[in-house]
């Protein structure tokens, strides 16, 4: 569904990565990891058609994104980004109604199917009864729920999410992490750029690892986070641990100073 | 909160009608509603009205135009600045802040220096008006590296400040005697003047910009959104904005052309609106039209009855808006 083809990305002025080449297919989960300023979100804003490609191609079903009106993007990427807090009183559903826009004509307003679709999303993450609170007054973690429900209310094929469990609690990371299984359960693949490699384990089933613009490694979790390839990226000693049922933990090593 | 939306707007319509036949009762030759009422209908069915020439003249000839411009006026700038606000995500913006009024004074202070007709001092106006904002428009969008949003009022408030010396300068060197009053008067806005070719012309012009503000009323609450998000969203925001910038220039340079620069409305009013129905721009910016309207044709009224002598509307709307604002400001929580 998604195709990534040699793929050069950055600002007008300045490229920032180059020769990054993957695919994603329905259901499918791939975290990108890297340290900050590495280009993660420099490679989402490329994919999402924000900014433009400096070389190679980035395919959405079979065809070139640069091809692609905005609403055509719109009704197959849903994008997700960093929680924020707004700059006027929206309600949770006014919010999450926006993310209907591309299926609606230039002069028209969100109709009853639109209200229903969104009552769905929200109640499918569990936030049915923030509906009708105002958006600016919610938590951050509720925030970035909505946020999610307004991508789904797209209803895209893929959800591209930036730094999804930045500056949420623990509890509301785990609850984040559950969801994007769950929608790649329902056949929605997921792109999202994480810190934490843990999160990787938990809920990918493809990592790639993005270090000054480039592509270090990508495959499964398992494979390519290791403690060699985190020290490369963070400059930081790591351990990666079995933690039972096939899964993986990471925990740095202090070097005393 | 959906099902509150009709009544609002029934009620708000209402209230305007009721001002509107209020205000037509007032002043030196009260016409009443009854006359009114006779005289709408025996024009809308060709019959001769059977009132005095006397009522008839001041209905068609001088309050009615001036009542209309009030109601036209009101409704535009209070659509400008709801629109500014939203766009500009900022709720101290009003529709002069990529500087159409300013341009607009230059242009009808010039006019008057150059001693032009009426006629064209309004063109001038006008074309003062669309001019700057499409000077400021330039720039900013060729500013690059910067926010775009940022760059576009930093650029309004530097070309409006350049525009104000301009108008400064003029006025050091107008005649003081005939001039300088004259463009006072201008620059203090009012509608005592108004007659009925000033809105034959500006109306439609007016119509024209509020027409695609309404028809794109609610895909404008995209704008207030981060624009990558917006872009996400699927909307082409470049292209909206241009679209809601120059409907939103022409309403008010129109407005500008009939009526001189009166302040405070456009900043005023979304914030009055958007405490009853809050930020949804498709609820706000008929709500904010109706309550703009309302507005203008109390404070014109009063403008022309409370002393014997005309007072500027812009005098009277600061001495409402000034503590409105500072009471909205202590109320208000974090978010608008």
């Amino acid at each position: 569904m998604l195709e990534i083809d040699r793929l050069s990305f950055g600002f007008p002025a300045r490229t920032v990565g180059r020769d990054v080449s993957f695919s994603l297919t329905a259901g499918e989960v791939m975290c990108v990891l890297g340290p900050n300023g590495g280009g993660k979100t420099t490679l989402f804003r490329t994919l999402l058609g924000l900014l433009p490609a400096h070389g190679g191609e980035v395919r959405l079903d079979g065809r070139r994104l640069d091809q692609l009106g905005r609403a055509d993007v719109a009704r197959r990427i849903g994008y997700v980004p960093q929680a924020h807090a707004g700059y006027f009183a929206f309600t949770v559903r006014q919010m999450v109604l926006m993310g209907r826009t591309a299926h609606l004509d230039a002069f028209a307003a969100p109709a009853r199917r639109d209200h229903a679709i969104a009552e769905r999303v929200l109640d499918s993450l569990g936030i049915g009864h923030l509906t009708d609170k105002v958006f600016t007054e919610i938590s951050g973690g509720e925030r970035q729920l909505a946020l999610i429900a307004r991508a789904l209310a797209q209803e895209p094929a893929l959800l591209v999410m930036d730094e999804p469990t930045a500056s949420l609690d623990f509890g509301n990371q785990v609850r984040v992490l559950e969801r994007i299984r769950a929608l790649a359960q329902h056949g929605i693949a997921v792109l999202f750029a994480t810190h934490d490699p843990d999160h990787a384990f938990l809920c990918a089933q493809r990592a790639l690892l993005l270090a000054e613009g480039r592509m270090l490694e990508t495959g499964s979790p398992a494979e390519v986070i290791r403690p060699d390839t985190l020290e490369r990226m963070y400059h930081v000693s790591v351990r990666v641990m079995p933690a039972g049922e096939g899964l993986h933990t990471c925990l740095p090593v202090l070097t005393p100073s | 909160m959906r099902t509150a939306r009709v009544p609002i707007y029934l009620l708000a319509a209402a209230v305007l009608a009721a001002l509107t036949v209020l205000a037509f009762s007032l002043g030196r030759y009260p016409v009443s509603a009854d006359e009114l009422a006779r005289l709408v209908f025996a024009k809308l069915a060709g019959t001769a009205t059977g009132l005095s020439p006397n009522v008839e003249s001041v209905v068609l000839e001088i309050r009615g135009p001036r009542i209309l411009a009030a109601l036209l006026v009101g409704a535009s700038l209070a659509a400008a600045g709801t629109a500014y606000q939203g766009m500009f995500r900022n709720p101290l913006v009003s529709p002069d802040i990529l500087g159409v009024s300013t341009g607009a004074a230059l242009g009808a202070v010039l006019a008057i220096f150059l001693s032009l007709n009426v006629f064209m001092i309004q063109a001038l106006a006008f074309a003062g008006g669309m001019g700057a904002v499409a000077l400021v428009y330039w720039i900013g969008s060729r500013l690059r590296g910067h926010d775009p949003l940022l760059s576009l009022v930093l650029t309004g408030v530097v070309i409006g400040t350049l525009i104000g010396a301009g108008i400064s300068l003029i006025k050091y060197l107008a005649d003081p005697y005939d001039q300088l009053p004259a463009i006072t008067f201008w620059l203090l806005g009012s509608l005592a003047t108004v007659a009925p070719h000033d809105l034959e012309v500006a109306a439609p012009l007016a119509l024209m910009g509020l027409a695609p503000m309404l028809l794109l009323r609610w895909r404008v609450n995209l704008l207030a959104l981060p624009d990558d998000e917006a872009r996400a969203l699927g909307v082409d925001t470049r292209r909206l904005r241009v679209v809601v910038v120059t409907a939103a220039t022409l309403v008010t340079a129109a407005s500008v052309a009939i009526s001189g620069i009166i302040g405070w409305i456009g900043l005023l009013v979304p914030h009055a609106a958007r405490l009853i129905v809050g930020p949804d721009f498709g609820r706000l910016l008929p709500l904010a039209m109706l309550i703009g309207a309302a507005f203008l044709l109390v404070v014109d009224t009063l403008c022309r009855t409370i002393a014997p002598m005309e007072v500027p509307p812009g005098v009277l709307t600061a001495l409402i808006g000034t503590p409105f604002f500072l009471w909205l400001f202590a109320v208000s929580r974090r978010s608008w």
